[in-house]
C-alpha cells in the first residue's frame, strides 16, 4: 500500500464535492481536516457514533452511587449521631451532594473517553509533515485519501484531486 | 505563514442586516481568525491594557490584605455582630456564583438551543463563570471562624474519627462550588481545544508554540476529533444547565432550610437560578463591551448582538420583579405576622432607601429595554447593565440584613454597620476578577475561532 494522499481545498464546499467523487469511484477515503465541524463529513466517511455519552452516564451514575453511600455509611452506620431526631438515613438531603458530583464524574468521564476516542494526546502525527498543514486548523481544508490497488489507480486518484478543485496534492507527510 | 492573512481586513462596517452578526459583507476564515487571534499573538498589550493591569493589581493587594488582617484578626473586624451573622462575605459569595452560574447558563443555553450568535459571546462567558465561581468560593471559607478548618467539610480518614455533617448547607456549599468550578474549567477547556490548535499553529515564537501546543494535545482537527468534540460540547451543554439550576438552588436553599421570617420559602431555589441569570447576563454585557471595545472586535461583536441579550435581561427583569411581588403576596396571605412585619421593614426600615434603589435598578430601569432604540445603543445597555449587578448586590445584602435584624424575637433586633475590611472585601475581588481577565484575554483567544469560521460559512460571508 501507497502512501496515502493529502490534497488541500480552499473551502468546505469544494472538499465535501470531492469528497462526494471519490467515494463514488471507489477510492477510500481515509479522513478530512477542517479548521471547524462539519456536519456533511458523517455521512460521506461513514462514520460510526462514538461511545462517549454512554462513558458519561455510567461515570456519572457509579459517582452518585457512591457519593449517597459514603453519606448512608458515615450517617446511619459509622457516625450515627441523632440531630434534632431527624431520621438516620435523612435521604432527601442526602440527594444534593451525588447530584453535584455524579455531574462533575459525568464530564470527567466524557472528557476522559473523548480523548481515548480521538487518541489524544497525540503532540506528534505524521499528518503534521505534510507542508502547508498549518492552515488547517485556519483557513483550508485538508482530506486524506488512499488509493488500494495498482499504480495505475494511483495516477487517477492524483488527477481526480486535482480536478476536484484541490490547490494541491502532496503525499502525507512530505 | 506569510500566505496567510495577518491583517484584519474585515472593516467594521455598519451592520448589515443581511449578516446581523458578521458587520462585513466579506470575511474570510483566515481574516476572522487573525481578527481574534493577532492581537495576542504579535501585537503587544498596549497602555491601556497596562493601566488597567496596573490598578486591578492594587486591588488585588487590597484584597491580599483584607484576607490577611481577616485571618490574624478575626471575623470581629467585619461589621457582623450576634443579631446579624451574616454580612457582605456571604451577600458577595451569592452575588459571584451567580455571575458565574449566569456565564455558564448563556454557554449552555444558547447551545443548546442552537443560538448562533453565541459564537461571539460563549468564550468570555464562560471564562467569567471560572473566575467568578473561583471569587465566590474564597467567601465561605473567610466566613468561617476557623478558616484553618475547612478541610473538615471533606470526608477524609481522620485520627479524630469524625464525618462531616451531610445535612449542613456548609456541606453542600462545598461539594457544589468544588463540582461546579471543575466542571466549568473542563467545559471551557474542551471548547477551547481547536482554538489552541490554531494558537498554536499561528505562533511565531518557540515558547508559543510549545505553550499553546502543549495544551492543544495534539489537536489536528479531523472529521473523527471534530465529531466526537461536538458530542461531547452538546451533552456537557446539556449537563450544564441542571448543574447550574441545582447549584443556584443549593444557594438558595442556604437560606430556605433555615427557620428565618423571609428566608423560609419555597420560591428561593428558582427565585436565585433567575436572579443569576439575570446579573450572569448583564454581567456578559458589561464584558462584551469591553472586549469589544479593548480588542477592536466592532467587526464580529455587533449591536445586534447587544439587542438579543438585553431582550433576554428584559426577561428575567420580569421574572425577577415577579418573584419579589410574590413574596410580598405571600407574606400578606399567609398571615404570618413575622413575615408581615418583615416586609413593612422592607419598605419602612432602616434599609428602605436601598431597598427602593434595589427595586429601581431590578425592576424599574430594566423595562426601558421595551424599546428597540434603547436596546442598539450599546452604551444604554452597560449603562442598565450596571445597575442590575449594583441592584442584584444589594438584593443579596438585603436578603441577608432585614430578615437576620428582623427576627422573630424582638429583643435580638439589632442592625449591621461595614467596617472599612467589609468594603475592603466587598470591592477588592472585584479588582481580582478584572486581574484575571485581562490576563486571560493576553492568553487565550477572548472568542472561540472555530465557531466564528463556522458562523462565516453559515451566513455566506466566507
Amino acid at each position: 500500500m501507497t502512501k496515502p494522499l493529502v490534497a488541500e481545498f480552499r473551502d468546505a464546499e469544494s472538499l465535501l464535492g470531492a469528497a462526494v467523487r471519490l467515494k463514488r469511484e471507489g477510492h477510500q477515503l481515509l479522513d478530512a481536516f477542517t479548521p471547524f465541524r462539519l456536519p456533511e463529513l458523517d455521512g460521506i466517511l461513514a462514520a460510526k457514533p462514538s461511545r462517549i455519552r454512554h462513558s458519561m452516564l455510567v461515570g456519572g451514575l457509579a459517582m452518585a452511587a457512591f457519593a449517597y453511600l459514603l453519606q448512608w455509611y458515615s450517617s446511619a452506620i459509622d457516625y450515627a449521631l441523632n440531630t434534632g431526631g431527624r431520621p438516620l438515613n435523612s435521604w432527601p438531603v442526602f440527594l444534593l451532594v451525588p447530584f453535584e458530583v455524579g455531574m462533575l464524574a459525568a464530564a470527567l468521564s466524557g472528557f476522559a473517553a473523548f480523548l481515548w476516542n480521538c487518541r489524544l494526546p497525540c503532540l506528534h502525527h505524521p499528518a503534521f509533515d505534510t507542508a502547508q498543514f498549518e492552515r488547517a486548523s485556519q483557513d483550508r481544508f485538508f482530506l486524506l485519501a488512499v488509493q488500494t490497488g495498482e499504480e495505475e489507480r494511483s495516477a487517477s486518484l492524483r488527477e481526480l484531486l486535482m480536478h476536484s478543485g484541490a490547490l494541491a496534492v502532496r503525499e502525507q507527510g512530505s | 505563514m506569510s500566505a496567510i492573512a495577518s491583517a484584519p481586513a474585515i472593516a467594521s462596517a455598519p451592520t448589515n442586516p443581511a449578516h446581523p452578526w458578521i458587520a462585513a459583507e466579506h470575511a474570510s476564515y483566515g481574516e476572522v481568525t487573525a481578527l481574534v487571534a493577532d492581537p495576542i499573538l504579535l501585537r503587544t498589550a498596549g497602555r491601556r491594557w497596562w493601566i488597567a493591569f496596573g490598578v486591578s493589581g492594587l486591588f488585588v493587594v487590597v484584597t491580599l490584605v483584607a484576607i490577611y488582617v481577616l485571618f490574624t484578626e478575626g471575623i470581629g473586624v467585619w461589621g457582623v455582630n450576634s443579631t446579624v451573622v451574616w454580612g457582605y462575605a456571604i451577600a458577595s459569595y451569592v452575588w459571584w456564583i451567580a455571575i458565574g452560574s449566569g456565564g455558564t447558563l448563556i454557554s449552555a443555553m444558547l447551545l443548546i438551543t442552537r443560538q448562533r450568535w453565541r459564537a461571539s459571546v460563549n468564550r468570555f462567558a464562560e471564562t467569567m463563570t471560572v473566575f467568578a465561581v473561583s471569587i465566590s468560593g474564597l467567601f465561605p471559607i473567610l466566613h468561617l471562624g476557623r478558616p484553618q478548618y475547612f478541610y473538615w467539610l471533606a470526608p477524609y480518614p481522620n485520627t479524630m474519627l469524625l464525618w462531616p455533617q451531610w445535612r449542613s448547607a456548609l456541606v453542600w456549599d462545598f461539594w457544589a462550588i468544588l463540582s461546579y468550578l471543575l466542571f466549568s474549567i473542563l467545559f471551557l477547556y474542551v471548547g477551547l481545544l481547536p482554538d489552541l490548535a490554531t494558537m498554536r499553529d499561528r505562533a511565531t515564537t518557540a515558547f508559543g508554540q510549545a505553550f499553546y501546543g502543549a495544551f492543544a494535545l495534539g489537536w489536528r482537527g479531523s472529521a473523527h476529533h471534530w465529531r466526537c468534540y461536538e458530542t461531547l460540547q452538546i451533552t456537557l451543554a446539556a449537563l450544564a444547565v441542571p448543574l447550574v439550576v441545582s447549584v443556584h438552588s443549593i444557594v438558595g436553599l442556604d437560606f430556605a432550610a433555615s427557620l428565618m421570617p423571609g428566608w423560609q420559602e419555597t420560591i428561593f431555589p428558582p427565585y436565585f437560578v433567575v436572579g443569576a441569570l439575570f446579573s450572569g447576563f448583564a454581567s456578559v454585557i458589561i464584558l462584551t463591551a469591553l472586549v469589544r471595545w479593548g480588542l477592536r472586535l466592532e467587526a464580529i461583536i455587533t449591536v445586534h448582538h447587544f439587542d438579543a441579550m438585553a431582550k433576554i435581561l428584559l426577561l428575567a427583569s420580569i421574572v425577577m420583579t415577579c418573584s419579589y411581588a410574590t413574596e410580598w403576596f405571600m407574606a400578606w396571605y399567609a398571615g404570618a405576622p413575622a413575615d408581615r412585619s418583615l416586609v413593612t421593614f422592607l419598605f419602612t426600615g432602616s434599609s428602605a432607601p436601598l431597598y427602593r434603589t434595589q427595586l429601581l435598578f431590578n425592576c424599574v430601569l430594566p423595562q426601558m429595554l421595551w424599546f428597540a432604540v434603547v436596546r442598539r445603543n450599546v452604551s444604554f445597555v452597560v449603562l442598565i447593565a450596571i445597575g442590575i449587578n449594583i441592584g442584584m448586590w444589594l438584593e443579596r445584602i438585603l436578603i441577608i440584613w432585614n430578615t437576620l435584624s428582623h427576627g422573630y424575637a424582638v429583643s435580638l433586633w439589632r442592625l449591621f454597620y461595614p467596617t472599612l475590611w467589609d468594603w475592603a472585601l466587598l470591592f477588592g475581588p472585584v479588582g481580582l476578577f478584572v486581574f484575571f481577565f485581562l490576563c486571560f484575554v493576553r492568553l487565550i483567544p477572548a472568542v472561540p475561532m472555530n465557531e466564528l469560521r463556522k458562523l462565516c460559512r453559515e451566513e455566506h460571508v466566507a
